[in-house]
């Protein structure tokens, strides 16, 4: 073999096969390069037309000051978990949560409350009708300085001087008396879903929150704080959807747990339990411990899926949409999954019809007007159907992530799909709040891992309890003024609206809202709230 | 002279190996150089067994340098099998990335599995290429084709001088 004067000292031949691997490095790093920086152009120019600005919701302010002073009034399961939130656990709960963790070190429910910031409050007093109940929250609140005291009932402890603040977590027909006396004795409420069970109830503590101005007021629907709800507005407010002339939100569930079958405490009887005071304005009946502890199954004490989980769907689109009291209601459903003698539904569909409701148009004017809200529940299947906001350009799947993706037939959209610069089968916006980027075009990947629900979380990275975040914008609110997310207005038209699916389901037709007059519409001589709590089924079988 | 133990198609089946599997890694390397918003996060926290050791990787301190190193490693060896430099490292190399890219989701029965092109029980493409690496290392084509061939000592022209 000839030899070649060059720098190894190898043929020419040899010198070639040497170097052979450099083209092959080149060609594929350009080719990657290029696939990359292509497809990031594309992901520009779409986020640059979209041009939504992805936001957190702004932080709440300082827990600096005197400790706010808070009464419990019901401590059942919903009461316990706002007082975690609030950062009290009961020691029965910190107990099994260390021997959980020792098991499985993946369980950090321990190590999560413990690292949850101090809101700065003390529990000063608890109302509960059971009194295992209260005898936990007096043993695992009480501190030697700061002694929880029992109270018989919620106008002893408002007139007490001990709280500046209630949480009111008691069965739904309890809700809107207890505000609103809250309220009128200057006392701030927290208060759980549904606001009130009747519709007089919504006005009068609507009255009262406007007649007592420096009362905060919050309604627990702590969806209000997930991170992505700001970013949803602004997708909306740009008219990225287009005219939205279709809304679905769902719950799935498929336990005895989610339909309200909750456990009987062994202790429960008529010497622990003060009955009367838990009837209150219900039907009187002898004790039943099914009736104290599964309250939900009934209209006399709860309010069903209307009540119970459609508030949360439509107070999260109203979060984003703002579109209020639907101009009318039909309703329809049964009890079809858990026969077990409660007379609310447990399969429920709901319409909710908006006439004049517009999320903006890309076509000519007066084409497109109006929209329905679909609510779909069944508690006797857990399959999860997402919640999608369907216009005519594009198609939003709302959750702690969002996608957005653009219909084959938009009006807005059409060049770019025609074009190739937009696949309608895959998004075209995705907002991540544990992303570094927003993205424009995802993997299966991406959408695999996102749609398991590990990429999702709340603020800065961490995953953050949301009824925390809701608790302290409420506590933020008494401390440095402010209006809390879901005040009286939103829940005045959270109420009404579930008030009018209730009712639709009950009497078995369309239920009307006049916005002049802001009433519910009744038939000549009927009374809607007796029909709404009255203890039965349906009032009309169809 | 070692060149010579293989025949010309086998030195030549061996060089074609190494070059797939060198293209494979750098251009994984390349995609992930060029997209910033790129992170192993979602992959390591839903890895399916040493769930502790992955989840540990995936922390907040930690994720940044795993998915530097990550990118850095797939490159490394991908430029290596290609331009044929320091094969046996880049083998290692890729051998110790795709072990862990195996274990944190491994195709074992009654584990759950992320999305995938086909249909897998304990092999996967992740190990018939480690086992691939495993052949290029036991037989590193450095001699026909390579920058290696460059700096070797045993340079087939000066075996018979």
């Amino acid at each position: 073999m000839k030899k070649e004067d060059n720098l190894f000292n190898l043929s020419r031949r040899d010198l070639l096969k040497g170097l052979a691997g450099v083209p092959f490095l080149g060609a594929v790093w350009y080719a990657g390069a290029k696939t990359t920086v292509d497809a990031k152009r594309e992901k520009k120019f779409l986020l640059e037309q979209l041009n939504i600005k992805a936001s957190p919701p702004p932080p709440t302010g300082s827990m600096e000051g005197k400790p706010i002073r808070l009464g419990i009034i019901g401590f059942g399961i919903r009461g316990e978990q706002l007082c975690r939130a609030l950062g009290f656990a009961t020691k029965q709960w910190l107990a099994d949560m260390k021997e959980s963790a020792e098991k499985n070190s993946n369980d950090t429910r321990l190590s999560e409350f413990l690292d949850q910031e101090n809101l700065n409050v003390k529990i000063t007093a608890v109302c509960d009708v059971f009194d295992v109940n209260a005898e936990r929250v007096i043993d695992s609140f009480s501190t030697p300085e700061n002694k929880v005291k029992r109270y018989a009932t919620h106008k002893e402890l408002l007139s007490s001087g001990e709280v500046d603040a209630v949480i009111i977590a008691t069965p739904d027909h309890w809700h809107a008396p207890m505000a609103t006396d809250a309220v009128n004795a200057g006392v701030h409420v927290y208060i759980e879903k549904p606001m009130t069970h009747t519709i007089t109830e919504t006005y009068v503590l609507r009255d009262a929150v406007k007649n007592n101005p420096k009362v905060v007021l919050q309604v627990g629907h702590q969806h209000r704080q997930t991170q992505s709800f700001l970013t949803a507005m602004d997708i909306i407010a740009k008219k990225t959807l287009g005219h939205v002339s279709l809304v679905t939100t769902n719950t799935n569930r498929n336990d005895d747990n989610g339909a309200w079958q909750y456990d009987i405490h062994e202790k429960a009887s008529p010497q622990t339990i003060n009955w009367d005071l838990f009837l209150g304005n219900a039907p009187k009946v002898e004790f039943n411990k099914e009736h104290f502890f599964r309250w939900r199954k009934w209209w006399a004490y709860g309010s069903g899926l209307s009540g119970d989980l459609l508030t949360h769907d439509y107070d999260r689109l109203n979060c984003i949409l703002k579109m209020g009291i639907p101009r009318s209601v039909m309703a329809s459903g049964g009890i079809y999954t858990h026969r077990d003698g409660r007379n609310v539904p447990d399969v429920l569909q709901v319409n909710m019809e908006y006439p004049d409701f517009s999320t903006g148009s890309s076509q000519e004017d007066g084409k497109e007007k109006g929209m329905t809200f679909v609510y779909s529940a069944t508690l006797g299947n857990q399959f999860d159907r997402p919640t999608y906001l369907m216009g005519h350009d594009a198609t939003m799947e709302l959750g702690n992530v969002i996608s957005i993706y653009a219909d084959a037939r938009s009006t807005r959209f059409a060049d770019m799909i025609k074009e190739g610069r937009i696949d309608p089968s895959v998004p075209i916006y995705q907002y991540n709040p544990l992303a570094n980027a927003t993205d424009a075009v995802t993997s299966a990947t991406a959408k695999y891992f996102a749609n398991k629900g590990l990429l999702w979380t709340y603020r800065d990275g961490k995953r953050v309890d949301s009824t925390f975040l809701h608790m302290r914008e409420w506590l933020s609110c008494i401390r440095n003024g402010g209006k809390p997310s879901c005040g009286i207005q939103e829940g005045f038209e959270e109420a009404i609206s579930a008030h009018m699916a209730g009712l639709s389901y009950k009497l078995g037709r369309r239920i009307e809202w006049d916005p002049q007059e802001e009433k519910v519409i009744a038939k000549p001589g009927e009374d809607l709230d007796a029909v709404l709590i009255a203890n039965e089924e349906k009032v009309v079988v169809v | 002279m070692k060149t010579n133990l293989y025949s010309s198609g086998q030195n030549t089946s061996l060089v074609l190996l190494r070059i797939l599997i060198g293209w494979h890694f750098l251009y994984e390397g390349i995609i992930k150089v060029y997209n910033p918003a790129w992170t192993a996060k979602g992959y390591l926290l839903s890895a399916s067994i040493l769930k502790p050791f992955f989840n540990w990787l995936s922390g907040d301190s930690l994720i940044g340098i795993v998915d530097t190193l990550n990118i850095v490693g797939l490159l490394a060896v991908g430029a290596g099998l290609l331009l044929g430099l320091k094969i046996r490292w880049a083998c290692v190399g890729g051998i110790a990335l795709l072990a862990l890219y195996y274990l944190a989701h491994p195709p074992f029965g009654g584990l759950e599995q992320g999305p995938a092109e086909g249909s897998y029980w304990i092999v996967n493409k992740n190990l018939i290429e480690i086992g691939a690496l495993v052949v290029l290392y036991q037989f590193p084509s450095y001699y026909s084709f390579g920058i290696e061939k460059l700096f070797s000592r045993e340079k087939p022209e000066t075996v018979n001088g």
